[in-house]
């Protein structure tokens, strides 16, 4: 059997199949909201106060919110926000991560025990308060121009960068373990005595040795990004209108709830299913790849 | 012992210090200043009284400056005045926090009693039908939204069948131990909820490695009976790591914690602390925030401390 075809067969299991088959109809789904809006024949910004906080009907599958527009494709434009924050605040707490894991087993000594002291202190503290400053900060006094600031999509930017900026924790604790037992093995010691530079022993023998934990550790916290991108939309401080994301639509929905109750029902749901495939998807992998087997 | 514990004292104080200084930087760069929030209360102020007043609260100063007069007066305890609640900020604080403490209290202690409870259940047969149903659950609980399940329980419990009521924590003249409690259930539940989800994946885990060991296998040999071999010997060694991430879920319950209060009107610090950062109530935010903190370092170290007193193997000596 060659390499691809075992690590096939490792991951063909049922649990890994359906969430990524999940992941990916939900994914396929909310980008194609413009198909789906072509089919229904409703533009998903079009507002109609004559039909505010409608059942569902054929026009409107799932009704209509508080200002008329076609819940459904607010949904999957919803989705298609909520998951590229995901993915991409998750890549990028990824990136820094592995950055300074590496950095702190690779090196060790001083540099070692400042960063993991740091890693200490960024989990020691309460995340979400700190995640409610860090997103009401005023941009403007930070020299960023007010035209920017003020953008329609500043907030997504906005909530990416905070979230990747204290979410690396894990990825850093992680590679740095592994960096730590690679460091003393014999293929990196053969590098280092050959004359690789520092930068290439860890970027071409120790990196590609890490890639399954990270990966696994990514995947999970995909899930863990969409639920605190919808938690801190849901009070306001995330994504804004106009732009829907399934934690703002839940909060304007929570105004409504005791006229429109099926508003607050669509957007948790999707939450939910997305984030528990992603966490299905991410234990499935780390069963999948580790090479010893664990329960 | 006394060493160890001077030593991480010292550590929890030197964070402390730092994340001070870092959210008192942090809270002059949201928007506005109290000068702003007096020029829009009183129109008529001209552009020399606000000069005037920026070098009377001394805003000219630079930020250093500004941050040691601060921390000089906290050291004495005055945290200066709230702008929302026109009172001392630590007066505001204190009733919150007990609040706080008892919804975060009940939680936890029923979070945990189920975590222990369906963790060993599902360790003590893994891939048995019963540990891929707890094993669903608790990823359910994970993944759902804390402010979602929060607003279904209200949608059915409150709107939908009217058993309780959907916020706050008393009714207006009626008070009293049971009136308490019957606000208190839906946002326990919540926050038991998915705290309870969180727990029971590390003490089945906890769990499942130390009935691996050796010594199991001896007691077992031994004729010792199964629930003496459970309880005795594997969940006695399985609880060390289960106390650290107890501690360590702190920083987590707290979150929670602000979540739910959020959406249940629940008068806690949660509660108070986002108020406090909409409001623009910077002296109250910062004593709030730096509570929080101190709370989940001294969580950290109350870890450390169990961690001696459970396993008599360590030693801080």
């Amino acid at each position: 059997m060659t390499a691809a075809s075992r690590l096939a067969d490792r991951l063909a299991r049922p649990r890994i199949l359906a969430s990524a088959i999940l992941l990916l109809v939900l994914a396929l789904a909310c980008f194609g909201a413009p198909i789906v809006a072509w089919i229904l024949g409703q533009d998903a910004s079009a507002v109609d106060l004559y039909a505010r906080l409608q059942g569902p009907s054929l026009s409107h599958p799932l009704g209509t919110d508080e200002l008329g527009r076609d819940q459904l494709l607010r949904l999957l434009q919803g989705g298609q926000i909520s998951l590229l924050v995901g993915l991409c605040a998750a890549f990028g707490a990824a990136i820094l991560g592995t950055g300074i894991g590496l950095l702190a087993g690779y090196r060790g000594g001083p540099l070692d025990a400042f960063l993991m002291r740091l890693t200490d202190g960024v989990i020691a503290l309460p995340l979400l308060p700190l995640l409610i400053v860090l997103a009401a900060l005023d941009l403007r006094k930070f020299g960023v121009p007010p035209a920017l600031a003020d953008g329609d999509a500043t907030s997504l930017y906005r909530i990416v960068l905070i979230i990747a900026l204290l979410g690396w924790t894990t990825v850093a604790r992680l590679v740095r373990g592994a960096a730590l037992s690679l460091k003393s093995r014999e293929f990196v010691r053969a590098a280092v005595a050959l004359g690789a530079s520092e930068r290439r022993v860890m970027l071409v023998h120790i990196l590609p040795n890490l890639l399954s934990p990270i990966i696994v550790a990514t995947t999970l916290s995909v899930g863990n990004v969409i639920l605190l991108e919808s938690v801190l939309s849901f009070l306001g401080l995330g994504i804004q209108p106009p732009l829907p994301s399934w934690g703002n639509m839940l909060s304007r929905a929570e105004d409504a709830i005791n006229l429109a109750p099926q508003l607050a029902l669509w957007p948790g749901l999707l939450i939910f299913l997305t984030v528990i495939a992603c966490n299905f998807l991410g234990d499935g992998l780390q069963d999948a790849l580790d090479p010893r087997g664990a329960d | 012992m006394t060493r160890f514990l001077l030593s991480r004292l010292f550590q929890v104080v030197l964070v402390l210090a730092i994340m001070s200084f870092v959210i008192y930087g942090l809270i002059g760069l949201m928007p506005g200043d109290p000068i702003d929030l007096m020029l829009t209360s009183d129109p008529h102020l001209t552009a020399a009284d606000v000069a005037r007043l920026r070098t009377l609260k001394g805003l000219d100063q630079p930020l250093v400056g500004r941050y040691l007069a601060w921390g000089a007066a906290a050291l004495q305890g005055d945290f200066g005045y709230s702008r929302l609640y026109v009172q001392p900020a630590v007066s505001a604080l204190l009733p919150r926090l007990a609040n706080t403490g008892l919804l975060m209290g009940m939680s936890f202690l029923l979070a945990f009693g189920i975590a222990l409870a369906a963790g060993i259940a599902a360790a003590k047969r893994p891939g048995s039908r019963l540990d891929s149903l707890i094993s669903l659950l608790s990823f359910s609980g994970i993944s759902v939204p804390p402010f979602w399940l929060g607003l279904m329980l209200i949608l059915v419990f409150a709107v939908t069948l009217g058993w309780l009521p959907a916020g706050g924590i008393v009714e207006v003249g009626k008070g009293g131990f049971l009136d308490r409690l019957r606000h208190l259930a839906l946002p326990v539940a919540t926050l038991t909820i998915v705290e309870a989800a969180s727990q029971v994946r590390f003490v089945r885990a906890a769990m499942i490695e130390a009935l691996r060991q050796d010594y199991i296998r001896t007691a077992r040999a031994k004729g010792a009976d199964e629930g003496r071999v459970l309880w005795g010997h594997a969940l006695r060694n399985a609880m060390i790591p289960i106390v650290t991430v107890m501690a360590l879920s702190f920083g987590g319950l707290f979150s929670g914690a602000l979540v739910t209060e959020t959406i249940f009107a629940y008068p806690g610090m949660g509660k108070l602390i986002y108020d406090a950062i909409l409001g623009n109530d910077f002296n109250l935010a910062l004593a709030g925030l730096l509570f929080a903190t101190l709370v989940t370092l001294l969580a950290n170290l109350a870890a450390d401390i169990a961690y001696a007193v459970i396993d008599p193997r360590i030693s801080y000596a």
